[in-house]
Order: structure tokens, then C-alpha cells, then sequence
């Protein structure tokens, strides 16, 4: 690109006043510095995460098991969705980066164009959050713990855990220690009548999952999940926001007036650090 | 028009013809085929990796995903977020203070908590 950034300048001309010496404007400079911080409290709740999974001594839930739903289907997807939640990120940044350089054209048509796109992905995006978290909480069957201290997984066809013995399909599987949703190695699928034998000697039902406890591992994992994937989703939801404001904007012919489009490049900034982020929750909080 | 010209206006640098345009584009679209590629990769590992390894190898991988996960990164800002097109002493003040807080936290993450696991072990 053109322009100030790659002019070869001494430096007392860059310091000597008058001008930038970092040759950006204010406004983008400022974006820059508020997306440091910003980066710095995500690594911050990385850094917990991390620190805490390290530290424990209980078993930690691993990613490809506890996400393994797609929605409309009953089969075993491990990690698809979120690798499809990626997917929309990704390319939801990719029209933004579009949109700022259709900007630098001055070609407000596509600007609208990718700037719409966008903020639809992002959209999208958190709509895929919301089942996600939905999914997560009803959780998938839940285990029970025994007056002698085993681990069942409790198993029903219609994933029902207010009542899970109603249903005939009801049934019971010895639970690996640690992960509770997973059937010992060679564990049978007990039948109905023993089944209930040992529901009734249960001491505890956990199902699905909340801020005490859920039924993937330690309280702290599906504390880190709320706190993570929220706050971040929150920042998505707040990008859709302020993308939305710049495309009215735009269409108002704001921008246009103004002589360049530079408050879509610092728009875009705020959204592909959400893109960044969540390709660095993607891989500490569901891949490893 | 509402440029100004008594400062210098650096919200017009990036302005660029058609023809510059075009080339912008297309690299844009390598990069995300690039970052499609290095997603599709971390995750058929992450989903089929116990069928084509041993337990030993998650190491490895872990590793593996750190250092794909960093060539993302690195794409997103330096190409996405055009840092690598800004003057050097900008890029310096975003990455290396950011730098050296990411490398005491790493620290804190990996090797704080491994005595905290040790002593949990060891006293609990």
C-alpha cells in the first residue's frame, strides 16, 4: 500500500513533531491499544484455564468427547460443529477484510455487500453459541454415583433427565473413572430390572451441567466453558453491534462524505480480533 | 469532501487503485484458503487422531496444534488486520509488550502448575 507507512523517513524528521511518527491515525492507533488489552484479559482466562487444568488431580474432560452433537442428527460428530462455528468466523472475517478494501476503492456498493455479509456470519455465529451452550447444559444423560461409590452413565433414548426410568429404553452403564459419559472398556449395557436396582442405590444424579457442577468432570470446567465461550461470545454479539451501526452508516453515505471508509478498517480490527481470539480458544479450551 | 489539509490525513494511505485492488484480493483469498486448510487439519487430527496413533504421540500433536494455531494467528494479524503493512515501530509496540506478558503467563500456566499439581499429589 501507498502512502506515509512506507516512506523511508530519518528519524528526526518521524520524531520532530508535526506528524505521526507511527504514521497512523489517532483513531486507529487507539483501536490497536484497546485490542492489547483486550488480548491480554482473554490470555488472562486462557492462562486459568490452563494453570487450572494443569494443577488438578481429578481427570479433565477431553474436547472430542464431551463435543461430539451436530444439530438435527443423533449420531457421534466429535468437534464438527465447532470446527463449523470456526468456519463461519473465519469467513466472516474474510468479508470484512473485503469490505475495508473495497473501502480503500471507495466503492460503497461493496462495502454494503461484504459489510452485510459479515454481519450476518456473525450473526450466525452467535446463534451457533446459543445451541452450543443449550446443548451443553442439557448435557447427554448424565451419570449416577452409588452408595458403594461407582459411576453409572444413565442411559435413555429420549435423553429424558427428569425422569430417565420412565422410559423403557432406561439403562445403565459402568462409567470409566473421570469420564463419567463413557462406558468402561468391554462395559455392558445392563438390562432394565438391574438397572433399576442400582438407581435406587444411588446417592447422587448429576445431569447436564450448571455452576456447581456438571456431569464432564470438575465444576471448574464448566465454569471456564460459561466463562470463555461467553465473554467472547459477548464480544461477537457486541461486533455484530457496532458492524451493524457502520453499515447504516456506510449506506447513509457517511463515509463517503467524509472522503474514506477508515472507520470500517478500525470496525474490522475489533472483528478479526474476535476471529483471533476464538482460533486460540478453539485450540486451548476444545482441541487439546 | 471533508479531508483536511492542514495535518496529514493517514486515513487516505490506504487508498488503492483497481488494478492494486485485484492483487489484494487474491491474496486475501490465499490466506483463507490457507487458514481453511490449517482448520481442516486441526481438526481430523483432533477427531481421528487415536485411530492413526499410539497414546505416546499426544504430545506431538498438542504441540503440533500450538504451533498451527500461532500460523493463524500470525496470518489473521499480520494480513487481516494489515499490521504487516503499517511502519515497524508501530508493530513493535503492539507485539513485543504483548510478547513478553504472553511468555511470563505461559509460564505460569505450564510450570507454576505442575507444582501446584505436585503439591495436591503429594499433601491432599
Amino acid at each position: 500500500m501507498a502512502g506515509d507507512a512506507t516512506k523511508t523517513l530519518s528519524n528526526d524528521v518521524l520524531w520532530g513533531g508535526g506528524r505521526s511518527p507511527f504514521s497512523i491515525s489517532y483513531g486507529k492507533m487507539m483501536m490497536w491499544f484497546f485490542l492489547v488489552s483486550d488480548a491480554l484479559t482473554f490470555s488472562g482466562l486462557l492462562t486459568a484455564y490452563g494453570f487450572v487444568r494443569h494443577s488438578t488431580t481429578e481427570a479433565w474432560p477431553i474436547g472430542e468427547e464431551v463435543f461430539r452433537a451436530l444439530p438435527f442428527t443423533n449420531g457421534s460428530f466429535p468437534l464438527i460443529y465447532v470446527a463449523l462455528m470456526t468456519a463461519i468466523l473465519i469467513f466472516s472475517s474474510v468479508t470484512m477484510v473485503l469490505a475495508v478494501e473495497a473501502g480503500h476503492r471507495m466503492d460503497k456498493g461493496g462495502v454494503i455487500k461484504w459489510l452485510f455479509a459479515t454481519v450476518l456470519g456473525g450473526a450466525f455465529f452467535v446463534g451457533s453459541q446459543a445451541w452450543e451452550w443449550s446443548h451443553f447444559i442439557h448435557g447427554g444423560g448424565g451419570y449416577i454415583t452409588t452408595t458403594q461409590g461407582d459411576k453409572y452413565w444413565v442411559h435413555n433414548d429420549e435423553h429424558d433427565t427428569h425422569d430417565p426410568t420412565a422410559h423403557d429404553s432406561f439403562h445403565l452403564v459402568k462409567a470409566v473413572e473421570g469420564h463419567y459419559l463413557k462406558g468402561e472398556e468391554g462395559a455392558e449395557h445392563l438390562d432394565r430390572n438391574a438397572s433399576l436396582a442400582i438407581w435406587n442405590d444411588r446417592v447422587s444424579y448429576v445431569d447436564g451441567a450448571n455452576m456447581r457442577r456438571n456431569e464432564y468432570g470438575p465444576p471448574q470446567y464448566a465454569n471456564f466453558f460459561f466463562f470463555i465461550t461467553g465473554f467472547h461470545g459477548f464480544h461477537v454479539f457486541s461486533g455484530v453491534i457496532i458492524n451493524l451501526i457502520v453499515l447504516i452508516m456506510v449506506v447513509r453515505g457517511v463515509f463517503h462524505r467524509r472522503g474514506h471508509y477508515e472507520m470500517v478498517e478500525k470496525a474490522g480490527l475489533y472483528w478479526h480480533f474476535v476471529d483471533l481470539v476464538w482460533v486460540f480458544v478453539f485450540t486451548f479450551f476444545y482441541l487439546l | 469532501m471533508l479531508v483536511r489539509d492542514d495535518v496529514i490525513e493517514y486515513s487516505l494511505d490506504a487508498h488503492h487503485s483497481e488494478e492494486e485492488g485485484r492483487k489484494i484480493r487474491r491474496k486475501i483469498w490465499l490466506v483463507t484458503l490457507l487458514l481453511s486448510v490449517v482448520t481442516t487439519v486441526e481438526v481430523t487430527l483432533g477427531a481421528y487422531w487415536k485411530d492413526w496413533f499410539d497414546h505416546s504421540a499426544w504430545n506431538t500433536i498438542k504441540w503440533t496444534y500450538v504451533v498451527l494455531t500461532l500460523v493463524k494467528a500470525t496470518y489473521i494479524v499480520m494480513s487481516f488486520m494489515h499490521l504487516g503493512d503499517e511502519r515497524r515501530n508501530i508493530r513493535a509496540i503492539i507485539l513485543v509488550p504483548y510478547a513478553l506478558f504472553i511468555l511470563y503467563l505461559v509460564f505460569i500456566a505450564i510450570w507454576e502448575s505442575q507444582y501446584i499439581h505436585w503439591l495436591w499429589e503429594t499433601y491432599l
